[in-house]
């Protein structure tokens, strides 16, 4: 048999690299504009397009599906033609995968800030883009398969392994995420309500977070490491080990995101028993990749680019623990809704995610030129700028986040809540917002001078677009005679009970799915009833100014919850709430409990400019509601996706929808007329005011007594 | 809640066809060798005539 000549496609490789580096400092950047504005909100430039709420997702999806999926892309590219020693399936996907993915981004870029969104975290991107994700991902999953298919190394080298785990778990958890029902091109509900929208959302943030933001970036760590340091890894069996309990594991934590909401304890008590057991398939990793470098920690002195793979593992190490200890529900409690959960995420996504990605840029960007790095020095500036930065990032974070977790907790010796006003906890924090957003600056300063050195490396060199390799092709396999797959099966007889087990247990879920999903969206409280057209159409721009990135709409049964905000949430209050507005983050107070608390005025002066209302409050002025008018052509079309999903408005009510709106706005718009506010019942701001108002005061009108 | 027990089924389905490639890998010898891989991505394999130069 003679060997074969192949060529690497390197050009895909380089491009995937470029976007990468000029997403990440678009991404950081707009992250930082967002936490300046967490202590100066007229960084928001007194323009809605660039107000927190909207451009929170810009940074999150930018980081997350641009800096951190091109680098995937890149990463995969790279070592994926490597290890099956064969060229990309097809050159014409590979282009089709990278274009189409930078329109995806694009777009985002020009929806987000426009206010369309979905609102579900991290899947922020309305449905036509969703199903544009879809495409691209099939377009990249056909394309590392057919590779796979046509490889010339029999054996799948464990990185692959994570990849095919990527591609796999990833577009399982976007399709079901994304089930909507579209209303216009750019605007749709989704399929669930309340507490099941919730868990469907936290089951696939919290795996995105494991597949898209973890298992690609072990595969990469365990192709480029063992080449940055010229060693094998330190057990192959270790990693085998902590792949295949890493993927069973991961994939049933996700309702540790709702502790203490109204999703049932017994599923919330499975997803804590779960994200404690993950610590020990993660730390199999980092210390599977820390240790790769032993008897070698020479060279970490050295080489800049080995220091970045180490302080990123360290990091995945922190992070990996301080997870299933935040899920612990004592933890929990205290630490859920504060910053705490931001300098947690940000330990992860500047540490483990950006340092890897870093440490491959610099290595790999060198090697398709043919040429060394451009400066060695302005590499190990960004290493310690950027380490730096991580530090200034997350210890202040930690205390932001511990300090006003503990003020809200507090009480005097009376029973009272020691700091009644949750403004008084947010002006306490503000300093160690100014910090962080000096670490963050930091941060992306380092990236820029990475960009540079990594620019003038590339002038200096010349891509080699199509690398030549070599390699025998696979010989078909031996088998023995007689052997069937099945055969081979029958003699494991364990192995043989466990696939009948898992059959089986997959044929029970299939039959009860239908069963159950019918029964599920009957009401359990009956005084909750639908949301009128006036209050629907307030909750569209409650959504579009993305006010649940500040503001929770869940109150936990603590007292210190019930004391400050009111009764607790329950499950049947959500039912009709296409989507759920739980939120994640408390930056400002929670609004469940804000019906009826403060008068329309208080609402109308409070929007135009809040410091009106609280004197040092942190949140914009949201002057453009008062101006704009609210747009009341799809009203008829909202009311009837809604009756489609199971709201129960009557038939026909679609007709007289605009009608009831008109009415609603006029009493409120009237009232304010009362208190001297001039404002044309026409306004966004009175649809606002009029779901404000509606907020959690189904179940008061039931128990007056309690108020 | 309902929901709940469509996602396990996802999950338990996902979980299945990680279960189907992990015993496919075992019956094809993929964990046979649990060596050789770590070593072998360490050298490239560039052509002959390339590597004599």
């Amino acid at each position: 048999m003679q060997p074969e000549k192949f060529y690497y496609d390197n050009k895909i490789v380089r491009n995937f690299g470029i976007a990468t580096i000029a997403w990440g400092i678009i991404g950081m950047t707009v992250g930082l504009i967002a936490a300046i504005q967490l202590f100066k909100p007229e960084m928001n430039m007194g323009n809605q397009y660039t107000t927190f709420g909207r451009i929170r997702p810009l940074h999150t999806n930018a980081v997350i599906f641009a800096f951190v999926g091109n680098a995937i892309f890149m990463g995969v590219y790279y070592s994926l033609q490597r290890l099956l020693r064969a060229r990309m399936f097809s050159d014409l996907l590979s282009s089709i995968h990278f274009w189409g993915w930078q329109l995806i981004i694009l777009s985002a870029v020009i929806t987000l800030p426009l206010g369309l969104t979905s609102s579900h975290e991290y899947a922020e991107l309305e449905w036509p883009i969703d199903i544009a994700i879809t495409i691209i991902w099939v377009v990249f999953g056909v394309n590392m398969f057919g590779t796979i298919f046509k490889r010339r190394e029999r054996h799948l080298y464990v990185a692959i392994w994570f990849y095919i785990a990527t591609f796999v778990t990833i577009a399982v958890l976007h399709i079901v995420n994304s089930f909507q029902l579209p209303i216009s091109a750019f605007k749709s509900y989704y399929l669930f309500a309340g507490v099941q929208d919730a868990l469907v959302q936290w089951w696939y943030g919290h795996n995105a977070v494991a597949f898209f933001l973890t298992t690609p970036y072990l595969g990469m760590m365990y192709y480029f490491l063992p080449k940055m340091a010229n060693r094998p890894v330190y057990s192959y069996k270790l990693s085998i080990l902590h792949f295949w309990s890493l993927i069973f594991i991961y994939i049933w934590a996700g309702p540790h995101h709702l502790l203490y909401t109204s999703l049932p304890s017994w599923a919330q008590s499975l997803g804590v028993v779960f994200s404690i057991m993950l610590i020990a398939p993660s730390w199999g990793g980092m210390i599977n990749g820390l240790l790769t470098l032993r008897g070698a920690w020479d060279k970490v002195r050295d080489d800049v680019i080995l220091k970045f793979m180490v302080v990123g593992l360290t990091a995945y190490g922190m992070a990996t623990f301080e997870g299933p200890m935040l899920s612990l529900k004592q933890i929990n409690a205290l630490g859920h809704f504060t910053d705490w959960i931001v300098a947690h995420v940000h330990v992860g996504a500047l540490g483990w995610n950006g340092f890897l990605t870093f440490a491959i840029l610099y290595w790999l960007i060198p090697r398709i030129y043919r040429t060394e790095l451009y400066s060695k020095k302005l590499a190990s500036f960004h290493f310690w700028i950027a380490t730096l930065g991580i530090l200034f990032y997350a210890v202040p974070m930690y205390w932001a986040g511990f300090t006003q977790g503990l003020m809200l907790k507090e009480f005097t010796p009376e029973g009272l809540l020691k700091y009644p006003n949750f403004l008084e906890t947010t002006m306490r924090i503000l300093p160690m917002h100014v910090m962080r957003s000096i670490g963050g600056s930091f941060y992306l300063l380092g990236a820029i001078v990475m960009a540079y050195n990594l620019c003038k490396t590339m002038l200096h060199g010349k891509l080699v677009s199509n690398e030549v390799a070599e390699a025998m092709p696979l010989e078909k396999q031996y088998v023995a005679e007689g052997e069937t797959r099945h055969r081979f099966l029958e003699r494991k007889p364990i192995r043989m009970m466990l696939v009948a087990l898992v059959v089986v247990l997959i044929g029970t879920a299939i039959e009860l799915i239908p069963t159950l999903t019918i029964s599920s969206n009957i009401p359990t409280i009956a005084s909750v009833k639908p949301y009128t057209p006036l209050e629907l159409e307030g909750r569209d721009i409650y959504i579009r100014e993305g006010c649940v990135g500040c503001h929770s709409q869940t109150v936990r049964p603590f007292r210190s919850e019930t004391e400050r905000y009111g009764e607790y949430s329950k499950a049947g209050e959500f039912v009709y709430d296409h989507p759920f507005l739980w939120g994640s983050k408390r930056t400002g107070p929670d609004l469940h409990r804000e019906g009826g608390k403060y008068g329309n005025a208080w609402h109308y002066n409070h929007m135009m400019d809040p410091r009106l209302m609280s004197p040092g409050s942190i949140m914009p002025n949201y002057d453009w509601l008062i101006t704009q008018k609210l747009n009341t052509k799809a009203t008829a079309d909202k009311i009837n996706a809604m009756r489609k999903l199971g709201v129960p408005y009557p038939n026909g009510y679609e007709k007289i929808a605009n009608a009831e709106l008109d009415s609603q706005a006029k009493a409120i718009a009237d009232d304010l007329n009362k208190n001297n506010i001039h404002v044309q019942s026409d306004k966004e701001i009175v649809a606002v005011i009029a779901y404000l108002q509606r907020l959690g005061t189904d179940i008061k009108v039931n128990k007056p007594a309690n108020h | 809640m309902s929901i709940i027990y469509f996602l396990i089924g996802c999950s338990v389905l996902l979980a299945l066809v990680f279960l189907v490639a992990f015993f496919w890998a075992q019956s094809d010898g993929q964990h046979d060798d649990m060596y050789t891989p770590s070593v072998r991505i360490l050298l490239d394999d560039k052509p002959a005539e390339e590597i004599e130069k």
